[in-house]
């Protein structure tokens, strides 16, 4: 099982790295949705022995919001507002994927104090793994212009954070984690209603060229 | 025995290594539904170029003739270095990866020299994208090789690759599938094939490592030729044995398992230049800090 | 009957949601505002028994904050119905641009009020750190809209950066909430804040420090502190001024009592230093910032707003600085949410007379509508710790905790930043309300503006209170506040 979830996670953190280094909004989404179908995968992957229903339920439902519903929402948005590639991005694709080794260096030299008490059966992957999709999505935030590769990163923010949860093994009440579920999911909704109007108001979708209110 | 089977190996890869060529090409010509050529026209063209003299231009000197020389020696001292899977190299001690990467550097060098000798401006050109592709390859090269050497606690190339899956794929599997992707990137960028470079292009604004040796004739481009078969073939065993877990610990099984992993990797690489297009050059560094990045990865997670 | 404090403005809300209700909606707005504030007055005096591992309970904290958002959220219901009667259904040319839009349609706006409601109340009653977490999201998700109610472009520009700001920082709390999930060595503990702080003393210090680290950063993005401040004086400037002061007074709050459920937890497991240390950094930062930014600020929304930040920094340096301050940081909470209720009203009061935020052109509002002038005056006052109202008490009580701990330097930071921040907003402020109207000094005779009595009555309301507060504060009061300062884990 061990090996299985390693290798989970590296697809996780090479998913992660395509993000960084694509300029195509379309493949960005589409690795997105990857991620979604990885995380039940790894949630699956960490706890065999306690494979409930509930689990199984619970990672269902994620698999289908992370990794149809939002990609579905994402693509529709792309549509509406006919931008296609991140032209341009405040940080180039190459610079990011190397700044992305660096990332994946430090989230390895970081949680080295966190894993000597990580909780029993985790592998040594895992948290630095989590932390790194973490860190890559805020790292896109704030490297691209285009309001939907934003909404990307915090997607792929979202998914390091569930890979924490679902990996340090939180038992969470069910409703909490439908809640979390259902607030990511409102939260890109609410973000696509909010990029559909400002493409109708400004005719683009650069988060950069919104600087009026400053002081 | 392991010896022998060795020497076999060395011996099978200088005899078959215009074979992969072959196999590379019949693959493209599969994928674009042609017939294509036979599988041993490599050697056939090998044999038509032997026969054959050649001009010299006055401009060039004895770099330019030595070069073909020098580059087909490095190749077949590479191949001595080189173990195939768990088959160990017939020469190996410990830090032979550096000295293999060094070897690969110094045939490049040549070529390199020759190019710059002609004093053509396409072959200096063709020379400069050379290097400036090589100057990522190469440390993606050391890096990947670096990480299965922290993997299996040795420098030694032949005893990496033996120990790489002995115990198990359990804690290396990562590693070893991170290092084969960068290894396959390595591989097409440094044995000129296509996103890369296009090996049969006719346009020599767009060549890399035809461009450079568009001046030799006869005998040199033969050895020019068959020295790019070894080096291809010494790539894929670099290729096979970290993509590939398989230990028989039995050597004539390890050589057989080998040799065809070696025609696989062909294959794959028929494949990947039946699907993709050449990339433009600007991406190509791209490509190549994409396997820099994955072979850092790969050694993260080897140091974890 | 907790689960009511949620369940009503929630019903409420999404029954205003639907389309049918034209006429019904400000009559439900505040119908809804009302059985809440009922409901809350009465679970907060005679709060049900409190059960440990249940995920909604009421505490001392808790109690506190349900109390102020919803008497906050019933005065922004009274003033809601009149703006929205004279906002509603026509196109409006913009102050300062001079272009028109449209509003959004009243049922979103006073559907997302109500829903806005319910997850501030949802995130005062949580005990379960898991379902605190999504209340606090979920008021950055049914607030947006609230801020774009006029559509044009600064609007989506606040909310684009409230809603990108805010959801990001509100991620990495969730990672700190698995941490402490995690932190327990193996023992797993359910994530109740009861469970939590029973088990604290066994859990691992790097987690438990990792956890806090991530819980500031991220429920401090959305309490307004410095270095994470940027999205609020944007949004709150570009909001409708009663969803400002919702923002300001109650908003923050809410995102203030997360925190402060993290660092009881750290304080439980005896690493109250670290985190104190850590809010009191952050603390005096925002205060120091906040300062900077209102010297030359040329926008009264903006200058609120940033004064919002400053006050959260005094409640964050309350907080860490422990013994006397805690209390005091605590009422000081209470007594900024009533005094920028009725600041960003008062506000809004000028914007709809003025039709400017530009502090320049606003002169002489005593003379043109004394009462929004005299309750823009007091506002000052009260805002900037002056003697007869609260926040003078409660200011004075945190420099006595800060002094009796020892935290000299501290102290003086306090200090002067209080004084920077006092002389930088009566430089502004008080030509505003002194100064001479612009159209009188033309010569011109204009019709003296009305002053609707649903403009004037709610900010009046709070500045009542707000005096009231300083010159008394009552034994029961004082009773929950020093509860509140006990469940925080004051030091």
């Amino acid at each position: 099982m061990d090996v299985l979830s390693d290798m989970l996670v590296m697809l996780l953190v090479l998913t992660n790295l395509r993000l960084l280094s694509s300029s195509r909004i379309g493949a960005c989404i589409h690795t997105v949705a990857i991620q979604g179908v990885l995380l039940g995968a790894i949630a699956l992957a960490v706890s065999p022995a306690t494979l409930s229903i509930k689990l199984v339920a619970l990672t269902l439902a994620t698999v289908a919001v992370k990794a149809v519903l939002l990609p579905w929402l994402l693509r529709r948005a792309v549509r509406g507002a006919g931008v296609s590639r991140e032209v341009e991005p405040i940080v180039g694709f190459t610079a990011s994927t190397i700044v992305g080794a660096l990332l994946l260096g430090l989230c390895f030299l970081i949680s080295r104090p966190l894993q000597a008490s990580a909780p029993a059966g985790i592998g040594k992957t895992l948290i630095p793994g989590a932390m790194f999709t973490t860190l890559s999505g805020l790292f896109l935030i704030v490297s691209r212009r285009k309001a939907l590769t934003q909404v990307l990163g915090y997607l792929t923010m979202e998914n390091g954070v569930y890979v924490f949860g679902a990996s340090l093994a939180v038992r969470e009440p069910l409703l909490v984690e439908l809640g979390i579920l259902l607030d990511v999911f409102v939260g890109v909704f609410v973000m696509g209603i909010v990029i559909y109007q400002i493409n109708r108001e400004f005719d683009h979708i650069d988060t950069d060229r919104l600087s009026v209110l400053k002081d | 025995m392991t010896t022998i089977v060795s020497i076999l190996h060395v011996i099978l890869a200088l005899a078959m290594s215009p074979l992969l060529i072959g196999v590379i090409n019949r693959v493209k010509a599969g994928f674009a539904g042609r017939q294509g050529q036979p599988l041993f026209q490599p050697y056939f063209d090998l044999a038509k170029l032997l026969r054959k003299g050649a001009v010299y231009s006055r401009t060039t000197t004895w770099i330019f003739r030595a070069a073909p020389v020098v580059g087909l020696a490095g190749a077949m001292v590479a191949v001595v270095l080189v173990p195939l899977g768990g088959l160990p190299g017939l020469l190996a001690f410990p830090g032979d990866l550096v000295v293999l990467a060094y070897v690969l550097g110094t045939t490049r060098f040549m070529t390199v020299l020759a190019a710059l000798d002609t004093g053509s401006a396409f072959e200096g050109m063709g020379a400069s994208r050379e290097v400036q592709f090589s100057l990522l390859a190469e440390p993606v090269l050391l890096l990947s090789l670096a990480a299965l050497g922290v993997c299996t606690r040795s420098l030694a190339l032949s005893d990496i690759y033996a120990g790489l899956f002995a115990g198990g794929a359990g804690g290396v599997a990562a590693t070893a599938a991170m290092v084969a992707a960068a290894l396959l990137l390595v591989l097409l960028a440094e044995n000129a094939r296509i996103p890369v470079d296009d090996p049969n292009t006719h346009l020599e604004l767009t060549m890399i490592h035809e461009v450079m040796v568009l001046d030799h004739g006869g005998v040199d481009l033969a050895c020019i030729q068959y020295g790019a078969g070894v080096k291809l073939w010494v790539f894929s065993a670099l290729l096979v044995g970290a993509a590939a877990p398989c230990r028989t610990g039995v050597a004539f099984a390890d050589l057989a398992l080998g040799v065809g992993g070696v025609f696989a990797v062909a294959v794959v690489v028929g494949v990947v230049e039946s699907c993709m297009a050449r990339l433009r050059l600007v991406r190509v560094p791209q490509m190549l800090v994409v396997g820099g990045v994955l072979a850092i990865a790969a050694l993260l997670w080897a140091l974890r | 009957m907790l689960w009511a404090v949620v369940g009503i403005p929630a019903a409420v809300g999404l029954t205003v949601l639907a389309p049918p209700l034209r006429r019904a909606r400000p009559a439900l707005l505040l119908l809804g505002a009302l059985a809440h504030a009922v409901v809350v007055a009465s679970v907060c005096l005679r709060p049900p028994a409190y059960e440990s591992e249940a995920w909604i309970a009421l505490d001392a904290p808790g109690r506190l904050f349900l109390a102020v958002t919803s008497l906050l959220f019933l005065v922004a219901a009274t003033y809601a119905v009149g703006y929205l009667r004279t906002e509603q259904g026509r196109t409006t040319r913009d102050a300062e641009e001079g272009f028109l839009f449209r509003n959004e349609p009243e049922g979103v706006f006073a559907g997302c009020l109500l829903l806005f409601l319910a997850a501030m109340s949802l995130v005062c009653v949580s005990q379960h750190l898991g379902l605190l977490w999504v209340a606090v999201e979920a008021t950055t998700l049914v607030s947006a809209p609230l801020i774009s109610y006029h559509r044009h472009h600064r609007s989506l520009e606040a909310t684009w950066k409230y809603l990108l700001i805010c959801s990001v920082g509100i991620a990495l709390a969730l990672l700190g909430v698995f941490f402490l999930a995690a932190a327990g060595r193996g023992q797993t503990h359910g994530l109740t804040l009861h469970s939590l702080l029973a088990s604290a003393r066994g859990m691992d210090a790097a987690w438990l420090k990792a956890a806090f680290i991530l819980l500031l950063v991220g429920y401090g993005t959305k309490m307004g502190l410095a270095p994470m401040h940027t999205w609020l004086p944007d949004a709150h400037s570009e909001a409708p001024s009663l969803v400002s002061a919702l923002l300001s007074g109650a908003l923050l709050n809410c995102a203030l009592l997360a925190l402060l459920r993290g660092h009881s937890v750290l304080a439980a497991a005896g690493l109250g230093g670290f985190s104190g240390q850590l809010l009191v950094v952050l603390g005096l930062l925002s205060m120091g910032a906040a300062a900077v930014f209102m010297i030359r600020q040329g926008d009264y929304k903006r200058l609120l707003a940033y004064s919002s930040i400053e006050h959260m920094g005094v409640v964050a340096l309350g907080v860490g600085l422990g013994g006397l301050a805690v209390p005091g940081a605590m009422l000081h909470a209470v007594n900024h949410s009533i005094i920028k209720g009725l600041l960003f009203l008062a506000a809004g009061n000028l914007l709809a007379t003025y039709h400017t935020k530009t502090i320049r052109n606003v002169r002489g509002v005593l003379r043109n509508t004394p009462v929004t002038g005299a309750l823009w005056l007091a506002g000052f006052l009260a805002i900037t710790g002056s003697p007869p109202f609260g926040l003078f008490q409660s200011e004075l009580t945190i420099l006595k905790g800060a002094m009796d701990g020892g935290h000299w330097a501290a102290s003086v930071l306090y200090l002067l930043a209080l004084g920077v921040v006092f002389v930088a907003m009566a430089r502004l402020v008080l030509p505003m309300a002194f100064g001479e109207p612009a159209s009188l000094a033309a010569g011109e005779t204009t019709p003296r503006p009305r002053e609707p009595a649903w403009a004037i009555l709610p900010p009046l309301g709070l500045a009542m209170l707000a005096l009231a507060l300083g010159l008394f504060v009552p034994q029961s009061l004082w009773d929950v506040l020093s509860q509140a300062a006990a469940a925080i884990g004051a030091h």
